[in-house]
């Protein structure tokens, strides 16, 4: 994050040593040396989550929870193991307050069908900004429409940061408070300890797309009173196809199961199904056994490099690049937060965003283009997208310096 | 030119050129070429889906011949757009429909464009082979 807090090094990160745990930043793209700054789309893997994948498949693979044999006790435990450490992880009460997902979208999808279809009734209203990526605006406008409820939306700033003044007034006879902790486009770090309060003070619960912010910064579900948060394996390092949705007891309790199947039931005859206990009445099917594994191993990773060591060096680069980008003719930020995790968005002069991306490609440079799927935040601003450069721990102020080189190389080329 | 001779020159161009900065150079520059649409035909309907930039794209028909005008908000978009319009702009209808596109393969362009723009790309060909189709069934029946 940025802030105005001077930087210290007492938990510094080796760069080097760390690097050499993703082996794929270490492949050339045309001819030069990767430079991922894509990390808010999907970050890299380090090996200790490759390993654990190849591990399962080596080693362990069976189905969990029903088998009586070895292989399947094995592999419960890791699977089970794997949901007790991202509980610990994001400071859950019990690790049955953990359902894997298939990523953030899926954890969203299953509270507003689930919460929805239990409490949201004609009338009533969902409470959501205008910072959100679409996961987090469709599965609210599809409920709206089905239950003829209303979808209202926290107002945003030029700056990017949400206007709060009349939030009270916002929240009278909202069911649900929906909203990003950071932004995905912008980059902006929201106040969501404030809307949590003053949603709390009204009885009225919270959920938090934590997609673009466990991986920056601690998260403390029960320190923060969240009711939910949905965030995705394969921004933490872990692998694709796994995400977390993690609700309180009691209302993960009160709501029903979306989807039908194995797993979910305790009995079942064809007068009528009992539902399991949680998390598994959430959970129908053969579940992704080596993904949870692998986030898991995700998790066990960032640990065992220390969190503060890893939000540090993430700070650091922050502070770098906004200071480098800021040296670039013409170039201005597209949301400029006080309070911003490492992710940049922007514009050169009148450079279309997809010409300087594909020159920034051309020279080894991943960054994303477009409109973020966040397509209401870029019409608050009048333009079509930007060129969105998102770090991770793992990049070196020498790469930003390359991306700063990098821009002004297609500065000149594509300036007409 | 025929379409064809159109093609190999682009080939022979590109050629010159080892480094890909370079062959981007060249297409920034095509792009300063290209005929412009005016700017009573930049509607919605004239507009290309499955581009990440903007494309404008109008077929006149004069002669039996069919010519291409269009611009674009991208510059390097502008420079494809170019290219293909070089290619096949200033023929009859059933040379635009028969043609065969090589030149984008040849010249290594589809390996070496993103995939947004690569649809961009394609979109932009069928929509040329719709109008000059659409014009060719039109004089066949006046």
């Amino acid at each position: 994050m940025l802030s105005a807090e001077p930087i210290t090094n007492k938990h510094k990160l080796d760069l080097e040593k760390v690097r050499q745990d993703f082996p794929i930043l270490h492949r050339t793209v045309y001819g030069h040396p990767l430079v991922y700054l894509d990390n808010a789309a999907t970050t890299q893997k380090p090996w200790a989550v490759i390993k654990a994948i190849e591990e399962y498949y080596t080693g362990i693979n069976s189905n969990v929870h029903r088998g009586v044999h070895y292989l399947s006790q094995l592999a419960t435990e890791a699977y089970e193991g794997a949901r007790k450490k991202v509980a610990d992880y994001i400071g859950a009460r019990h690790a049955h307050e953990i359902i894997f997902t298939r990523g953030t979208t899926e954890g969203i999808n299953l509270v507003a069908a689930s919460f929805g279809k239990q409490f949201v009734r004609q009338g009533d209203s969902i409470l959501i900004s205008g910072l959100e990526h679409h996961s987090n605006i469709v599965p609210w406008q599809m409920l709206c429409e089905e239950r003829k409820a209303t979808l209202r939306i926290i107002p945003v700033d030029e700056n990017g940061e949400w206007s709060l003044d009349g939030l009270d007034d916002l929240l009278r006879g909202v069911k649900l408070v929906a909203v990003s902790w950071v932004s995905n486009a912008l980059g902006t770090v929201n106040p969501v300890e404030t809307v949590i309060a003053a949603a709390h003070r009204q009885g009225i619960p919270v959920l938090l797309d934590a997609a673009q912010a466990v991986q920056h910064m601690e998260v403390d579900v029960q320190g923060m009173d969240v009711d939910f948060i949905a965030f995705s394996g394969h921004k933490i390092y872990g692998p694709t196809g796994i995400g977390i949705l993690y609700g309180k007891e009691e209302w993960l309790n009160k709501m029903p199961p979306t989807q039908g199947g194995g797993e979910m039931i305790r009995t079942v005859t064809f007068g009528k199904t009992t539902y399991n206990d949680l998390p598994y009445k959430f959970e129908a099917g053969t579940p992704d056994m080596a993904g949870a594994i692998g986030l898991g191993a995700a998790m066990d990773y960032l640990n065992s490099l220390g969190l503060p060591s890893v939000f540090e060096a993430e700070s650091y680069l922050t502070t770098y690049a906004f200071k480098a980008l800021q040296t670039v003719e013409d170039l201005r930020f597209v949301g400029n937060a006080r309070n911003r995790a490492g992710v940049f968005s922007f514009l050169v002069g009148d450079i279309h965003p997809f010409d300087l991306g594909e020159i920034l490609d051309k020279q080894g440079i991943a960054v994303r283009t477009g409109h973020h799927c966040a397509q209401p935040i870029m019409d608050r601003y009048c333009i079509p997208g930007t060129v969105r450069a998102s770090l991770a721990f793992y990049n070196t102020p020498g790469e930003i310096d390359r991306l700063v080189t990098g821009i002004r190389k297609g500065v000149t080329m594509l300036q007409s | 030119m025929t379409i064809n001779e159109q093609q190999d020159a682009i080939i022979e161009d590109f050629s010159l050129f080892s480094d890909w900065m370079d062959k981007y150079e060249y297409i920034i520059q095509l792009g300063k070429d290209l005929p412009m649409i005016e700017d009573r035909y930049k509607t919605d309907d004239n507009l290309i889906r499955g581009c990440q930039s903007r494309v404008w794209l109008h077929a006149d028909y004069r002669d039996g011949k069919v010519f291409f005008t269009a611009d674009s908000d991208a510059v390097i978009t502008k420079g494809l757009v170019s290219m293909v319009i070089l290619v096949l702009s200033g023929h009859t209808p059933k040379e635009i429909v028969d043609a065969d596109v090589y030149f984008i393969d040849a010249i290594g362009l589809r390996n070496h464009l993103s995939p947004t723009r690569s649809n961009g790309l394609l979109s932009m060909l069928k929509q040329i082979k719709l109008y000059a189709l659409a014009l060719q069934a039109k004089s066949m029946q006046s």
